[in-house]
């Protein structure tokens, strides 16, 4: 029977290393939640017909470089509901978001574009508040928005307001990321407590009639980065912002990716006792929700502590943590060891995160 | 976080396992089998198996409400969720089911007006805060459920709200278990019996199992310490010689159950004759209907639907699986044809689905317990 399973499990992994085709008839919610859908349209659609050397890596930047300047390009779109929540605003995360995606790719953030799609009907006041968010962002962020667009939409169409924003850095000398230098043994460092984000998001929708003090957790990354690089520059292997489908996905890419195992201790993943509540509520797992303001880093492991010093020296970085490593086995995986001592994977988040039933 | 903790306690977990361990003969080989999905989930989740021994085999049982939902009746709920004006409401996990023409998400995505909620009370309240639309809730669960959905209706009754109505898809517990008894290709040794269903039924129901076929049954709460801790219990009484339902999960499960959740369920419900299970095929007095005083409140009598029972795709073997005769990964189109992402059978579809639960989790965790890494 043993040798029946091991069979079917190489079976397994074999299809699941075959390049993604896209095959759907129609767009589902799944194939903007951050999982598998979302990645098999990328990688089967998007990625060969738009193909060349800056997009092939797929990161979260582009990096690209104009007579000898070495800088990193980005773009996201933000159709958040509401458009405001606890600790946040759809302004607020437009900025970050940005922001965040060059900061992970170890670009200092110079400029913004944002684009503006707004529906008819819209209450002044309310785009007032988020320009008013964006700015005192981008000051945070240390970056100028220096372009922009705007359309107004019918009636219900928009849920009020939806915004895009395209961030321009350019790449510090002292950290060169790149998945394919992780290697056996590194450590996986988390800059503080995950969940938060998509946690305060979905009791904001109100659904669920719920009440807990959960506030997203959207900040601007580069100063961790910075503190990161500072001290343990040439030792980062990759950085990562786990947002739309969590630390789950983030560490199934760079299983992929590296072609590496990557084992988690569950205990050590920092996890806010409210966030943890209310996702052991909704059935939900803290490792698939979005975060806006975490930084996940792969570093050597000689330089993990040095790299968790350096984080919590940072505000924002507080409860840094080595939360795993990466081993052999199982290549392109991700396994959790629980906290009740036993192992379980931990696959990429498939389809939205529905709620179990009983 | 407290009250969650304190039953993930893996110090804990390792002593019940050395007991265990010490319990079980040599040479022998035990089959358990966790007749709730919710406790699947669990086993694989927190990697329960880690902590036994090799000759105790944990065998998944037929109850996750999802996985037994056969294809005609997923087709039927998508047919009423097509119509102009109707909003069709389910639980999350309902919702990537595939019938025979595609799933209600594939439907939603199509145009159809398909949400998922967290309760028939918020269908309810979807529907009087929408009066001008037709809200059909899309029921599915055993005895845990289904008082819900009781409550729900006769409060629907009382406020007199005409455009809510109850596609009924309830099933019963004790029906399929005996089935099971009765399959000549399946040997057991003891059933962990289901937590949350047994909070509404008891303990009682259970009794014909170690009377007539001589196997324990301890009835388990949904953490991994309340499985472990049930797991010994069955280990003792095989060691003892002793066949008796015994209850684990006392801080929640009243041996008489819940009455008065049993008397509007008796209020609201009937039995059908029979229903077709996803899989199991039909099994007689196994699901529940709205009673003739709630007629009015029955979607299938409101809204016309197809009715045709369809037949499974030829190479899911979600069967086998649901009664334990089969492993998933020895399903023929397992985590090849057949992935969560895109199932053919509803064990993939469901977390709390055996196959679904064994790829999430159990992968690869199980084969290298095997080879001892």
């Amino acid at each position: 029977m043993a040798g029946l399973e091991e069979e079917v499990l190489a079976r397994i992994e074999r299809q699941r290393k075959l390049r993604p085709r896209f095959r759907d008839h129609t767009l589902t919610m799944a194939h903007g939640a951050g999982g598998k859908a979302t990645h098999t349209l990328i990688a089967g659609l998007f990625a060969p017909a738009f193909d060349n050397p800056a997009l092939a890596p797929l990161a979260d930047a582009a990096a690209v470089e104009i007579d000898g300047a070495r800088l990193a390009l980005s773009t996201d779109a933000f159709v958040v509901k509401p458009l405001r929540f606890p600790g946040g605003s759809i302004g607020e995360l437009a900025v970050n978001g940005t922001v965040n995606d060059l900061a992970v790719s170890g670009a200092r953030p110079l400029a913004l574009a944002a684009a503006f799609v707004i529906e008819e009907g819209l209450d002044a006041d309310v785009l007032r508040a988020e320009v008013n968010a964006m700015k005192e962002a981008a000051g945070r962020a240390g970056v100028a928005i220096v372009t922009g667009d705007t359309k107004v939409v019918e009636r219900g169409k928009a849920d009020g307001m939806y915004i895009a924003t395209t961030g321009l850095g350019v790449r510090d000398e002292r950290v060169r990321p790149a998945a394919d230098s992780i290697a056996v043994g590194d450590r996986i460092v988390l800059s503080g407590t995950i969940g938060d984000h998509g946690t305060a998001i979905m009791l904001a929708r109100g659904d669920l009639e719920m009440d807990a003090d959960v506030v997203s957790d959207t900040a601007p990354l580069w100063a961790l980065v910075e503190g990161l690089i500072g001290a343990v520059g040439e030792h980062v292997r990759v950085m990562r912002d786990p947002t739309r489908g969590g630390v789950a996905t983030v560490l199934n890419e760079l299983a992929g990716d590296a072609e590496l195992g990557i084992v988690v201790d569950e205990d050590a993943v920092p996890v806010r006792p409210e966030v943890k509540g209310a996702c052991e509520i909704l059935g939900l797992d803290p490792m698939y929700v979005a975060n806006e303001g975490k930084l996940l880093a792969v570093v050597a492991a000689d330089a993990a502590q040095a790299a968790v010093d350096a984080l919590r020296a940072v505000p924002g970085g507080e409860d840094a943590a080595i939360v795993g490593h990466v081993a052999e086995q199982p290549a392109g995986m991700v396994l959790v060891n629980t906290t009740f001592g036993g192992t379980r994977i931990m696959d990429m988040l498939i389809g939205d995160p529905l709620p179990r039933i009983c | 976080m407290r009250f969650v903790d304190e039953f993930r306690n893996a110090e804990i977990a390792r002593s019940l396992g050395a007991k265990i361990a010490a319990l079980a003969e040599p040479g022998r080989h035990y089959k358990i089998m966790e007749v709730c999905g919710g406790h699947t989930h669990t086993i694989y989740k927190h990697g329960i198996e880690d902590h036994l021994p090799d000759n105790i085999e944990l065998v998944h049982g037929p109850g996750c409400p999802v996985c037994v939902i056969p294809m005609g009746r997923v087709d039927d709920g998508i047919s009423i969720a097509t119509r102009d004006g109707v909003i069709f409401t389910c639980f999350g996990d309902m919702m990537r089911v595939p019938g025979s023409n595609g799933s209600l998400l594939d439907a939603k995505a199509a145009g159809a007006d398909v949400r998922f909620v967290y309760s028939p009370l918020d269908a309810y309240k979807l529907a009087r805060n929408n009066p001008d639309r037709e809200v059909v809730f899309f029921a599915i669960g055993f005895e845990t459920t289904a008082p819900s959905t009781a409550l729900t209706l006769m409060r629907a009754k009382t406020e007199g709200i005409k455009n809510f109505s109850v596609m009924c898809n309830h099933v019963t517990i004790i029906p399929p278990v005996k089935a099971l008894l009765e399959s000549p290709d399946l040997r057991l040794d003891a059933f962990i019996g289901p937590g949350h269903v047994s909070t509404v039924i008891g303990c009682r129901p259970y009794e014909f199992i170690p009377a007539d076929y001589g196997q324990p049954v301890v009835v388990a709460g949904f953490e991994p310490l309340d499985l472990l801790q049930a797991i010994h219990m069955i280990m003792l009484q095989l060691a003892e010689g002793r066949a008796e339902v015994e209850n684990q999960y006392g801080r929640v499960v009243a041996w008489e159950g819940n009455l008065r959740a049993l008397q509007v369920m008796q209020e609201v419900f009937e039995l059908r004759p029979y229903f077709e299970w996803r899989g199991l095929g039909f099994i007689s007095q196994s699901a529940l209907k709205l009673s003739p005083a709630y007629a009015d409140f029955d979607a299938e009598l409101r809204f016309e639907v197809p009715g045709v029972r369809v037949a499974d795709p030829k190479a899911c073997q979600c069967g086998e699986v649901l009664k334990g005769v089969i492993k998933p990964w020895e399903c023929k189109v397992f985590g090849t044809a057949c992935t969560p992402e895109k199932p053919i059978g509803t064990c993939m579809v469901s977390s709390e689905g055996a196959c679904a639960a064994y790829y999430n989790y159990g992968r690869f965790a199980r084969s290298r317990a095997r080879a001892g890494a």
